[in-house]
C-alpha cells in the first residue's frame, strides 16, 4: 500500500516536471552507463540546461497547443 | 465473477448517463444542476472509451505492442525516453490544453448550454479524439515525424508545403486573438494589470534562481512563484484603492495593444531560461491546479444552471458572434471537440517517448477526452451566471451602449431578466469598476469561477481575490502562448522563407531571426489591433478566423489519416476518418463562405467592406472611424479578413483534392503502400519473452 501510494507520488512529480519539458535525469544517466559508457554523461545542471534549450530555444517545435 | 462484475459495471454506467440525460431533457423549462451535465458527460467518454476507442485499436489500426517505438530505437534519455504511459498522459494532456477549450464554450453559451454540449460530446468522439488517436498512431510509427513531414511523406511534397504553410497563418491568428483576449480582460483594470504585469519580475526573479541559487528545482521555484502571485493579486487591490497607482495601471486597450507588441517582441529574443521557462513552470502548474479545482467546485457545488437550453439566438442573431447554429457553432468550439492544433502536438514530443503503440490509445483518445471534459467545466462556469449578465458582459458596446442602464435595457428586450443594479453588483463583487462589454470570454469565465470557487473557499468577501486569481491564470498561459508561439512562428517562418531565401534559414543569423521575429509579431499585431478598435469587439471577426483555421488544420489531419487508412488497405473502416473530415470540411468551408460573402454585414466581410465603401461615397462617417481615412482603413482590413478567409479555404480544397488523389492511387494498388518505419522487435516484449 506505502509502495503504491509512494510509486504514484513520484509518477505524479515525474508528470509534473516532463509537463514543463525535464524527462528523468537518472534514466538519462542509466541510459548513457548502458548504451555509450565512453561518451561523456552531462551533469544534472547541464542535463537541466540543455532540456530548457530544447524546449523553447527553437527549431520550430510546437510545445503547446491553443 | 469477475465477467459479472464488468457487466454490472458497465450497466451501471450506461443507466446513470442515461438517467442523467432524462433530468437535462425533462427539466427544459426549469434550471438544472449542473452535476447531471458533468455525469452525462463523464458517462459518455467512459463509453466511448471503451467500446469506440477500443474498437479502432483493436479492429482498425490493430495497434502492435511487440513493435518498437522510437523511444526505444533512437533512445537517448534526452528527447526519445521510453516513458510510463500515466506520466505521458500528463505530459500531453498540458501541452493540449489551453485556452482554447475554455473560451470557445463560453462564446457558444449565447445559444443556450445544449448545442454546444452536444458538440463537445459527439465531436469528441467521433472526430476529435479520433483524430488525436490516429496522428499519434501514425507518427509513433514513423519514428515520431512532424505532421509536415507525414504529409511529405505520404501525400507529396507540395500538400506538404501548403500544410506548412497554413499552420503559419493558424498560428498568427491564434496568437493575435489570444493576445486580444487579455487586452479585453485587462482594459481599464488597474488590478489585473498590476497582477499581470507583477508576473514578469516574479519570472525574472524564478529564472535566476533557477538557474544560479538553486539549479534545476523546479518544484521548489514554482512553489515560491505561486506564493509571489498569490501576494501580487492581493497587493492588487491596494493598487487599484490608490489614486496615483491606480492611474500607472489603467491602461487603454491601444495602450495594452502596444504593450503586447513590444512584449512580444522583447520576450521572443530574451533567453528562454530568463522569462519563457519560470513562466512555463508557473502556467502550466497554476493551470492543472486550476482545473482541477473548477471540477471539484463544480462537483461539490453543483451550481444551478441559469442559462435556458437553448436561445433564441440559434437563428444567428446573437450579440457575442454572428452567424446561425449550423456552420458557426461547429467552428466556435473547436477545442474541446475537435482542434486541428492537437495533430502537431500528437506528432511532436509525444511519440518520440511513448512506451509501446497500445499506449497511443489511452494518451491520444483519452488526453483529448480529457480536454473536452475541461471544455464542459467552462460551459457550466458560463452557463451559471445569470443569463443578462452574461449578455451584458458579451455583447459589443455598439449594441448594448456603455452603462449600465442601456444594457440592462436592451438585454431586458431580449428576454432576459437584469436590472442596471445587478449589473453593478456584479461588478463591486469582483473588484471591477465596469463588467460591460468585457468580450473574449475571459472575464466570463473568471465571473463564473469565482462564483463557483468563493462558495467552496471564502464566499463572497473571496469573489474579487477568485476573479483576479482566474484572469490572472488565463493570462499567464496566453502571454506564455504568444512568447512561445511567437518563437515557434520565427523558426516556421525562416524555415519557409529559407526555401526561397537561403540566408533566411540561418537561425543563428541576428539579421535574419529578428527579420523573421519581426514578421511574426508585425502579423499577429496587425490583427490584434484591428481587434482592439473593432466596436463590435473583434472577437465577432477574429474568433470566426481562428475557428475556421484551426478546424482547417483538423481537416488537414483527418484528410492524412484516410490517406493513411487506405494506404494500409483499410478501406472499409476508412470511415472512421472520413465521418470527421467530412463533417468538418463541410463546416469549415460553409462557415469561411459565409464569412467572405454572406449579405449581412455582420457576418460577411465583403458586404461590410461595401457598407462602409458606399458611406465613403456619401461622406458619412461611420463608427468606430473618425475619419474618412479610417473608414478606408476598415474596408482594407475587411479585404484581409476576407482574403485570409479565402486563402483557408483554398488551402483546404487543394488539400482534399491532393487526398483523394492519394485515396484513388491506394485503391487501385492492391498492397499496403504506406510509409511506416520498418517492424523491429520491442526490447521489453523479446526480454519478457526469454
Amino acid at each position: 500500500m506505502v509502495n503504491k501510494i509512494t510509486q504514484t507520488l513520484r509518477q505524479l512529480s515525474q508528470s509534473m516536471r516532463l509537463m514543463v519539458g525535464v524527462p528523468e535525469y537518472s534514466t538519462y544517466v542509466a541510459h548513457m552507463r548502458n548504451a555509450h559508457p565512453d561518451r561523456p554523461v552531462m551533469s544534472h545542471e547541464e542535463f537541466f540546461r540543455e532540456r530548457q534549450e530544447a524546449r523553447y530555444g527553437g527549431n520550430g517545435k510546437i510545445s503547446r497547443c491553443c | 465473477m469477475n465477467y459479472l462484475i464488468s457487466k454490472l459495471g458497465w450497466l451501471l454506467v450506461s443507466l446513470s448517463g442515461a438517467s442523467a440525460f432524462a433530468v437535462i431533457a425533462l427539466n427544459r423549462g426549469e434550471s438544472i444542476g449542473a452535476i447531471w451535465i458533468v455525469i452525462a458527460a463523464v458517462c459518455v467518454y467512459i463509453t466511448a472509451y471503451r467500446f469506440y476507442s477500443l474498437f479502432i485499436a483493436n479492429s482498425v489500426l490493430k495497434l502492435d505492442s511487440t513493435r518498437m517505438t522510437p523511444a526505444y530505437k533512437h533512445n537517448d534519455g534526452l528527447d526519445h525516453v521510453p516513458t510510463n504511459k500515466y506520466v505521458l498522459f500528463g505530459h500531453h494532456f498540458a501541452a493540449i490544453a489551453g485556452a482554447g477549450p475554455l473560451v470557445g464554450p463560453i462564446l457558444a453559451a449565447q445559444m443556450g448550454y445544449m448545442p454546444g454540449m452536444l458538440w463537445l460530446l459527439a465531436g469528441v468522439v467521433f472526430a476529435g479524439a479520433v483524430q488525436d488517436f490516429i496522428v499519434l498512431f501514425i507518427s509513433t510509427r514513423r519514428d515520431g515525424r512532424s505532421l509536415g513531414d507525414l504529409i511529405k511523406s505520404e501525400l507529396g511534397q507540395v500538400p506538404g508545403m501548403i500544410a506548412m504553410f497554413g499552420a503559419f497563418f493558424i498560428m498568427l491568428i491564434l496568437l493575435a486573438v489570444l493576445a486580444l483576449i487579455v487586452v479585453k480582460a485587462l482594459a481599464e483594470s488597474p488590478w489585473g494589470t498590476f497582477t499581470v504585469a507583477a508576473t514578469i519580475p516574479i519570472a525574472l526573479f524564478m529564472g535566476i534562481y533557477v538557474r544560479y541559487l538553486r539549479p534545476c528545482a523546479i518544484g521548489e521555484v514554482s512553489l515560491i512563484g505561486f506564493v509571489l502571485l498569490m501576494l501580487s493579486i492581493v497587493a492588487g487591490q491596494y493598487v487599484q484603492e490608490d489614486p496615483t497607482l491606480a492611474a500607472i495601471f489603467t491602461l487603454t486597450g491601444e495602450q495594452l495593444t502596444w504593450a503586447l507588441i513590444a512584449y512580444g517582441f522583447i520576450a521572443s529574443v530574451l533567453p528562454v531560461w530568463l522569462l519563457l521557462a519560470p513562466r512555463d513552470y508557473l502556467s502550466t502548474f497554476l493551470k492543472i491546479g486550476t482545473i482541477v479545482g473548477l471540477a471539484v467546485g463544480v462537483i461539490v457545488i453543483s451550481p444551478q444552471l441559469k442559462m435556458p437550453a437553448f436561445t433564441q439566438f440559434v437563428d444567428g442573431s446573437g450579440p457575442v458572434w454572428s452567424g446561425s447554429l449550423f456552420p458557426f457553432l461547429f467552428i466556435t468550439i473547436a477545442c474541446g471537440a475537435i482542434s486541428g492544433f492537437h495533430s502537431l502536438i500528437a506528432s511532436g514530443t509525444t511519440p518520440k517517448m511513448i512506451q509501446t503503440e497500445t499506449d497511443a490509445r489511452f494518451i491520444g483518445y483519452g488526453a483529448m477526452l480529457m480536454e473536452s471534459f475541461v471544455a464542459i467545466m467552462a460551459l457550466v462556469a458560463a452557463a451559471t451566471l445569470e443569463p443578462g449578465i452574461y449578455f451584458a458582459m458579451n455583447s459589443p458596446a455598439a449594441i448594448i451602449g456603455t452603462t449600465a442602464e442601456s444594457a440592462a435595457q436592451t438585454i431586458a428586450q431580449w428576454g432576459f431578466y437584469v436590472t442596471p443594479e445587478m449589473i453593478t453588483q456584479t461588478a463591486q463583487n469582483v473588484g471591477e469598476h465596469n463588467i460591460i462589454s468585457r468580450t473574449g470570454g475571459a472575464p466570463t469565465l473568471a465571473v463564473g469561477m469565482a462564483q463557483i470557487l468563493s462558495e467552496v473557499v471564502g464566499g463572497t468577501a473571496m469573489m474579487a481575490f477568485w476573479y483576479h486569481f482566474a484572469i490572472l491564470f488565463e493570462a499567464l498561459f496566453i502571454l506564455t502562448a504568444v512568447d512561445a508561439g511567437t518563437r515557434a512562428g520565427r523558426f516556421m517562418l525562416q524555415d519557409l522563407l529559407g526555401s526561397f531565401i537561403p540566408a533566411m534559414k540561418r537561425t543563428d543569423s541576428l539579421v535574419a531571426s529578428l527579420i523573421a521575429t519581426g514578421i511574426c509579431v508585425a502579423g499577429w499585431g496587425y490583427f490584434l489591433y484591428q481587434g482592439v478598435v473593432d466596436p463590435l469587439g473583434g472577437i465577432n471577426t477574429l474568433w470566426p478566423l481562428f475557428g475556421i483555421s484551426n478546424q482547417m488544420l483538423a481537416g488537414i489531419a483527418l484528410i492524412l489519416c484516410t490517406c493513411v487508412l487506405f494506404k494500409m488497405k483499410l478501406d472499409r473502416f476508412a470511415w472512421v476518418t472520413i465521418i470527421p473530415v467530412t463533417w468538418v470540411c463541410v463546416c469549415t468551408l460553409t462557415a469561411a463562405w459565409q464569412k467572405i460573402f454572406d449579405a449581412n454585414p455582420r457576418i460577411g466581410f465583403l458586404a461590410h467592406a461595401n457598407k462602409y465603401r458606399d458611406s465613403v461615397a456619401e461622406g458619412i462617417v461611420l463608427a468606430p472611424a473618425k475619419s474618412i481615412e479610417q473608414m478606408q482603413q476598415v474596408i482594407f482590413n475587411d479585404y484581409v479578413n476576407a482574403s485570409l478567409a479565402s486563402l483557408f479555404m483554398a488551402v483546404l480544397i487543394s488539400m482534399l483534392f491532393f487526398g483523394i488523389k492519394t485515396v484513388l492511387q491506394a485503391r487501385v494498388i492492391n498492397h499496403p503502400t504506406t510509409k511506416e518505419a520498418p517492424f523491429e522487435l520491442s526490447p521489453v516484449y523479446a526480454t519478457t519473452e526469454k
